[in-house]
């Protein structure tokens, strides 16, 4: 068997292209999720048009921390990367080509708009937004950003309307001193006082007298007023945010967004290095009428599957190393796991490798291989990362039973859990790929039962 | 000496051959010939030991060397690679020496270096031979080694299988060129439909014909077929 794997070692390295392709894949690959996973900024990128007027603000009531020009940017960009423009055929442009995912523009008359709310005469405040939805799943994402930036300026409003109804609450109840901007400050009694007043005046009047038993309603309507506005603080919280999260996990063990990328990354190269290789490498076996010759000899059967196996685990092990160290330059790997990402790798390794002899086997010529393993294994890998809740529960079902099936579900779940403490229990999928190693290992030996 | 007897094989419904029964002595140089579809491959192979017979006997002293129609050879590995890798796989006690050996035999020292996907046709098949002989086997098993050969490169293979039948080895052949059976077999073997029709020397098979006047031993041969329905 050593001298069948040098042999196709040798047959390796006479191809140059193949050997490229090996190489330079998992460092493309690596470096370009390193570099979009290590970008400074993930947040999607938005032009900014702020045309309301340097000195104005906006304030409620007489809270002296009022909404202007620069605070409103500021909630605004919280959510989005604001890129700042200067006119609004600036903001177009920037669309337009791409460079922002769309424009926001606040109006001139925003915080008047604003202000409007407690008046009379209230308008409903309006920003404008300019999108460039050259694709569905574009104009979706830019809707989902935008309705969010809106929901959450709504929100930030609401809130501060809700505080600012709670002070003068606090002032009827407990009275104090009320600002009027331009005209005067006054004293505010309050119900409190209003009531111990109230009390000790009653005191001084006849307890028969039709006057005292007047007094006494008004002092108990005072304490009931006092009582509700009291509980009417808590509701107007409730009012500016009625709905908050709480997230309970019950179900999967997730691992950051980084590291199941980085997995993704690995097992995608694990599949594409470790299949195409042992299907092309057993199907060139029979293109080059060597299959019989091998096999009457001391080898076998059996023994070349296997090596075409060991061959896949050599060649993934050494290809995923690759993509990591490509990546630990970009992104933080944690090598203190590494004999657990070694384990992770050979059992994906040793899964892809079987499931690639079978259809090598299956395949029996090297193109026909090459083409069966790319329409099996992207499907596969693209029914792997289907979410749960995304499409209805038989469907599901059915999805996690094919997954099952085939390597690419294990391998990225052991790469997962190999790659971060936070990831699923690595041993159940490492038993998944063993399995699956054994399985199409019989079903490759099978099928060179019709090979030669 | 090799003996088959009463050899039998099937391909689902299709018997490939039947019952064949056949002896070759040492140094003797026998040749399968027939019409496609004879089963003279299924008999080499089940010689050579890539098929099991379904039914029969046989034996065959020592080690048997296989050439393929097709050449079994790594195009991308040197000439010296192939040798040597398949000297490994056949176990050969010393890989070295029996590698020159065939280098020398086969006269290709000087494209030791050069990877089999850049020879002619010729020199591959010198080469797949080559294999075939590494374990140096008392019984060499040839199955349509002239194919694709031209006529000076089919006489220089001729000259070294005659030479291996000299120096003892057994050499059991097959063939679409009827001539080469007449002139290099020291005896015929004749399949149809995976029946044995005929076993003897060329000239018996002559003799066999009822048109025995011709001198043309392939037209002597398709008249044997045609007078026994095939």
């Amino acid at each position: 068997m050593r001298w069948l794997l040098l042999k196709d070692l040798q047959i390796l390295r006479r191809s140059p292209l193949i050997v490229a392709l090996l190489i330079a894949y998992p460092v493309a690959l690596g470096v370009l999720i390193g570099f979009a996973l290590s970008g400074d900024d993930s947040r999607p990128r938005v032009a900014f048009l702020n045309e309301i007027p340097e000195d104005e603000q906006f304030q409620i009531g007489g809270d002296e921390e009022g909404i202007d020009r620069g605070l409103a940017r500021n909630q605004l960009c919280e959510r989005v990367q604001c890129v700042d423009v200067e006119t609004r055929a600036e903001a177009e442009q920037m669309v337009e080509d791409g460079d922002v995912l769309a424009a926001l523009i606040l109006p001139e008359d925003l915080l008047d708009q604003l202000e409007s709310l407690a008046s009379l005469n209230p308008q409903e405040p309006m920003v404008e937004v300019l999108v460039n939805e050259d694709d569905p799943v574009k104009a979706s994402l830019v809707d989902d950003r935008i309705q969010a930036l809106i929901t959450e300026a709504n929100l930030i409003l609401s809130q501060r309307i809700s505080d600012e109804a709670a002070n003068y609450l606090d002032l009827l109840i407990d009275g104090g001193q009320f600002d009027l901007p331009l005209i005067a400050d006054f004293d505010v009694l309050g119900l409190v006082k209003s009531g111990a007043i109230l009390n000790a005046v009653s005191e001084e009047l006849p307890r028969d007298g039709d006057a005292r038993a007047a007094l006494q309603s008004v002092i108990r309507f005072a304490r009931l007023a006092q009582e509700n506005l009291d509980f009417a603080l808590p509701l107007l919280g409730a009012v500016a945010e009625p709905i908050s999260v709480d997230k309970t996990v019950v179900s999967g063990d997730s691992s950051a967004l980084d590291t199941f990328a980085i997995a993704v990354a690995a097992t995608v190269t694990l599949m594409f290095v470790t299949v195409l290789l042992v299907a092309g490498s057993l199907a060139l076996e029979r293109e080059e009428n060597a299959f019989a010759r091998i096999t009457r000899g001391a080898v076998g059967p059996s023994g070349l599957l296997a090596e075409k196996v060991l061959l896949g685990i050599v060649a993934s092990f050494a290809v995923t190393l690759l993509l990591l160290v490509a990546l630990t330059a970009l992104v933080s790997i944690e090598w203190q796991r590494a004999p657990l990402i070694a384990l992770a790798i050979l059992a994906a390794g040793g899964a892809f490798a079987s499931f690639g002899a079978a259809i090598g086997g299956s395949a029996k010529e090297v193109r026909a291989s090459s083409l069966l393993a790319f329409m099996v294994s992207l499907p596969i890998a693209f029914l792997s990362l289907v979410p749960s809740g995304t499409v209805s529960g038989g469907v599901f079902k059915a999805i996690e039973i094919i997954r099952a099936l085939f390597p690419f579900d294990p391998a990225l779940d052991a790469m997962q859990g190999a790659l971060d403490a936070a990831g699923p229990d690595i041993l159940v999928p490492l038993l998944h790929c063993a399995a699956i190693l054994v399985v199409y290992g019989v079903l490759a030996r099978l099928a060179l039962r019709r090979f030669a | 000496m090799i003996e088959a007897h009463e050899i039998g094989k099937k391909f689902g419904d299709r018997a490939a051959l039947r019952s064949v029964s056949f002896e070759a002595a040492t140094g003797e140089l026998l040749a399968v010939i027939g019409p496609n579809g004879a089963g003279k491959t299924t008999l080499l192979s089940i010689l050579a030991g890539i098929r099991e017979a379904d039914s029969g006997t046989l034996t065959v002293p020592g080690k048997v060397g296989w050439v393929p129609q097709q050449a079994s050879l790594y195009r991308r590995l040197t000439v010296a690679e192939n040798l040597r890798l398949f000297a490994h796989l056949e176990q050969v006690v010393d890989v070295d020496v029996a590698v020159e050996r065939m280098l020398d035999q086969t006269a290709l020292g000087e494209r030791r270096d050069d990877q089999v996907g850049t020879l002619s046709g010729g020199n591959q098949q010198r080469v797949n031979i080559a294999i075939g002989l590494l374990s140096a086997p008392t019984v060499l098993l040839l199955d349509e080694p002239s194919t694709g050969l031209d006529p000076r490169q089919r006489e220089r293979l001729w000259e070294f299988v005659l030479d291996l039948a000299g120096a003892g080895t057994t050499v059991i052949y097959t063939t679409h060129h009827v001539l080469e059976a007449e002139r290099y077999g020291s005896r015929v073997l004749v399949l149809a439909d995976g029946e044995r029709l005929f076993d003897g020397t060329a000239a018996e098979l002559h003799a066999a014909v009822s048109d025995s006047q011709t001198r043309d031993f392939e037209r002597a041969f398709v008249s044997f077929l045609r007078e026994r329905g095939h």
